[in-house]
């Protein structure tokens, strides 16, 4: 990737803030590069970007863990992780001549709490924590506990040391910051002032143990007691004491996890697509990550669009389509006249008037009352197609001209289309490289339909590595 | 109508975007509503164009015809702390108690409670009259969870009634799912025509129906517009390059021999129309899968100039056209 890149294809059309371009495959191939954590908001392609990243590093050599959230269906059945079983699976048809390998795994959070549960307690009271319904509620549903797990596992897999690298997809939050805070929250509520005071009564058991109990806090227990109903706050104290030998370790698993994160071999990614809420989020992100002194490799922007006639502004696009639906124009100039004022047209035109002879057979049925209204007056040389074409055949060129002239102002409207689409991109881009503008980016093209399969995500990682939309030029 | 209108949808989707033009689109015609946020996330503000929403209802917004949007970002914590202090008259301690961490506890880590408490506080807006035993507010809407957490959200019964089985959280519960089981309740899921999004939301409704919560309709949105129909995208696949070529050369776009400004126009266009065609079709096929979820759908437009204060005007007039509103 040259340094001169990010201001090619673009010169002329806009000014381009100079955001530095993130070298994708640099810092997958470097064995520095433990972890990678892929976070942003909801619904701009983390899961596929980090699924895309994990083939990209095992195919260039690397042995490669991903952990996914909550990936599409049909994402995990191609990568043939559909089944929770909380373990990485060795994922097949990866290319492996580069001596890497692909694993993948989707998280299942309240397997994994149980596992914790199991590993650290005896069969007796491990199985007391299972069947408490606080914890079958705590482990399946809080908000926060995915986040925890998330990280948890994260944990596990990089003390495995079977990997060398690990990427991490993060759960869908309600903002994109839980999952930095939720680890903490958790552990130190686990760990915390309360559960001791929740757990002293039933530990300590009757009066003699309310002694140690200040005034403020039996009164708070019984608060609580009366908010939560007292079968909830025995639930809860039975909870706490089966997992009294286990609380130290919440506490320590959060603070090591915490200190992974700002390990030299982690590097975040921050996911987004060019859309306000989403940069906004993400420039939040970068915010939070710098003040938590978590090592950002970059900002990967995804469904860019580009447009292979970036040249063609939105305005002169939408001046020539109008130009070719006028039929007033149309009737004036006999159709041709805007091919004939250019003298150097002639021989293009006579060279191809054989095909358009052959034409009007197919054109004709297409200019069916099915249109609809709206679009029935948008093109009247159309319209008209059909009633020439049967009335006399020496009107076919003409006529044809018209419909194809319908057809050219179609494709100019959907360009102009595109470039609105691109201005606007870029507005919201640029807002987000003024306020950021050390943050590496890599644009990724916006794909027509969604990810199924390897070959997708390989097309994905490509255009990571190149860090600019693929342009449909010629030839595609 | 039922007048309290909660709105889900996967992220990404907009779902903040449409609970506020549904809002606005309920307020016209001297109506007033309550646009409830419940996750923290300070959407409604942003969207609104104003500094951050305290835990107070406030008018944010005027709609034609002379209606109010109100808005309030509900806390958990102070809802639990407002609530203590309703019914047992706390004062101090209830700072005491936060002091502790116990109320972070019973609002964040405590499953289920959170949720009590933030219908909780939707519901007893729903409710609440003047003293003329009018309706304060017409219409609640609530910019909810997203769809894979809303039937959870919005189940509290279920949640909570394994944990707390009596005492005031219970009964809150209990009064809660009165609201949202009865026909004041619609919940609405909002989508965008990609796979994931349908995917979720057809799987949403599901989920919506096995707990006999009331699904309301299906809002499509950022719909692209159509410039090209399938009839035109098969006649671009059959009209020659160089008839396209002297087409955009005779609308004044250069030269379509080799080589020409306009020969050269053509291939980008028609890379771009085949794009086009490929997503059309996707969109058709989720059309299809969300027509068959038997609810009445709505579409709203992708907004050209992006999403502002102006264009959520243009979103509830749109609505209020569909008959959402």
């Amino acid at each position: 990737m040259s340094p001169e890149e990010p201001a090619r294809h673009r010169e002329g059309a806009r000014r381009l803030a100079a955001a530095p371009v993130l070298d994708v495959d640099l810092l997958l191939e470097d064995p520095q590069t433990r972890i990678v954590v892929c976070c942003g908001s909801g619904g701009v392609g983390k899961t596929t970007t980090a699924a895309a990243l994990g083939l990209r590093a095992a195919e260039r050599g690397r042995k490669v863990v991903v952990l996914t959230i909550d990936p599409a269906r049909r994402l995990a059945q191609s990568m043939g992780i559909d089944s929770l079983d909380n373990t990485p699976r060795r994922v097949k048809g990866v290319d492996d001549a580069a001596g890497g390998e692909l694993h993948a795994m989707m998280l299942d959070m309240k397997r994994t709490f149980d596992e914790i549960v199991e590993s650290h307690a005896d069969r007796e009271r491990a199985a007391a924590i299972l069947g408490n319904p606080f914890y079958q509620s705590l482990s399946a549903g809080f908000a926060g506990t995915q986040e925890y797990m998330a990280m948890e596992k994260l944990g596990q897999l990089r003390a495995k040391d079977e990997w060398d690298l690990i990427v991490v997809d993060t759960p869908p939050s309600r903002s994109a910051l839980d999952f930095l805070d939720a680890p903490k929250r958790l552990g130190s509520f686990l760990d915390g002032k309360l559960i001791r005071v929740l757990l002293a009564p039933a530990k300590v058991g009757g009066r003699a143990g309310m002694k140690f109990l200040n005034v403020g806090m039996s009164m708070m227990t019984g608060v609580l007691g009366k908010v939560l109903g007292g079968q909830f706050l025995k639930d809860v104290q039975t909870f706490v004491a089966a997992m009294d030998s286990m609380f130290g370790g919440f506490r320590t698993r959060a603070d090591a996890t915490y200190k992974l994160l700002q390990a030299p071999g982690t590097a975040f990614l921050v996911v987004a697509a060019p859309e306000r809420d989403a940069l906004r989020e993400a420039a939040y992100f970068v915010q939070r990550l710098a003040a938590e002194d978590m090592p950002l490799a970059g900002l990967v922007l995804n469904r860019v669009h580009g447009s292979g006639a970036d040249g063609l502004s939105a305005e002169r696009a939408l001046a020539a389509a109008e130009n070719l639906e006028d039929p007033r124009i149309v009737d004036q100039d006999g159709g041709k006249a805007g091919v004939r004022t250019d003298p150097g047209n002639s021989p293009d035109t006579q060279g191809s008037s054989g095909t358009a002879d052959s034409a009007p057979a197919e054109q004709a049925p297409d200019t069916s009352p099915e249109a609809s209204a709206p679009k029935a007056t948008e093109r009247p040389a159309a319209e008209t197609t059909a009633d020439s074409t049967a009335a006399a055949g020496t009107a076919a060129p003409e006529t044809t001209e018209r419909s194809v002239d319908a057809l050219t102002a179609g494709l100019l409207r959907l360009h102009a289309e595109r470039m609105h689409l691109l201005a606007r991109e870029q507005r919201t881009r640029d807002r987000f490289t003024a306020r950021h503008p050390e943050v590496a980016v890599t644009e990724v093209a916006a794909l027509p339909g969604d990810v199924h399969d390897l070959a997708g995500l390989r097309d994905i990682g490509e255009r990571l590595a190149t860090g600019r939309p693929e342009l449909p030029g010629p030839g595609a | 109508m039922s007048r309290l209108q909660v709105v889900s949808g996967k992220g990404g989707t907009g779902k903040t975007t449409v609970a506020a033009a549904l809002a606005l689109a309920l307020a016209t015609e001297g109506k007033r509503a309550l646009l409830v946020e419940v996750e923290g996330r300070q959407g409604i503000a942003q969207l609104f164009e104003t500094e951050a929403l305290p835990y107070e209802e406030r008018k944010i917004a005027v709609a034609p015809g002379g209606g109010e949007v109100y808005a309030l970002a509900i806390d958990a914590e102070l809802a639990l702390l407002d609530y203590l202090q309703m019914f047992y008259k706390l004062g101090s301690a209830g700072r005491a108690l936060k002091k502790l961490g116990a109320i972070d506890f019973a609002t964040t880590i405590a499953p289920g409670v959170r949720d009590v408490l933030l219908t909780g506080k939707a519901c007893e807006a729903v409710r609440r009259k003047d003293k003329r035993g009018r309706f304060v507010y017409d219409y609640v809407v609530m910019d909810a969870p997203p769809t894979g957490r809303i039937t959870r959200f919005l189940n509290v019964n279920d949640e909570v009634a394994g944990l707390a089985k009596v005492g005031p959280i219970h009964n809150q519960a209990q009064a809660v799912m009165r609201v949202l089981k009865s026909r004041e309740t619609a919940v609405h899921l909002v989508t965008l025509l990609e796979e994931m999004p349908v995917q979720e939301t057809v799987d949403g409704i599901a989920e919506l129906r096995t707990a006999r919560l009331p699904v309301g309709r299906v809002v499509v949105n950022m719909v692209r517009p159509q410039v090209l129909d399938a009839t035109d995208l098969e006649r671009v696949r059959e009209t020659p390059r160089t008839a396209l070529a002297r087409s955009l050369s005779g609308a004044g776009l250069g030269g379509a021999r080799r080589g020409g400004h306009a020969e050269r126009l053509v291939d980008p266009l028609l890379a771009q129309a085949g794009e086009y065609a490929e997503r059309y079709t996707l969109e058709q096929e989720q059309r299809a899968v969300l027509g068959e979820v038997g609810l009445p759908t709505h579409e709203l437009p992708l907004l050209a100039e992006g999403m502002d204060l102006a264009g959520l005007y243009e979103l509830a007039t749109e609505l209020r056209k569909q008959g959402i509103a």
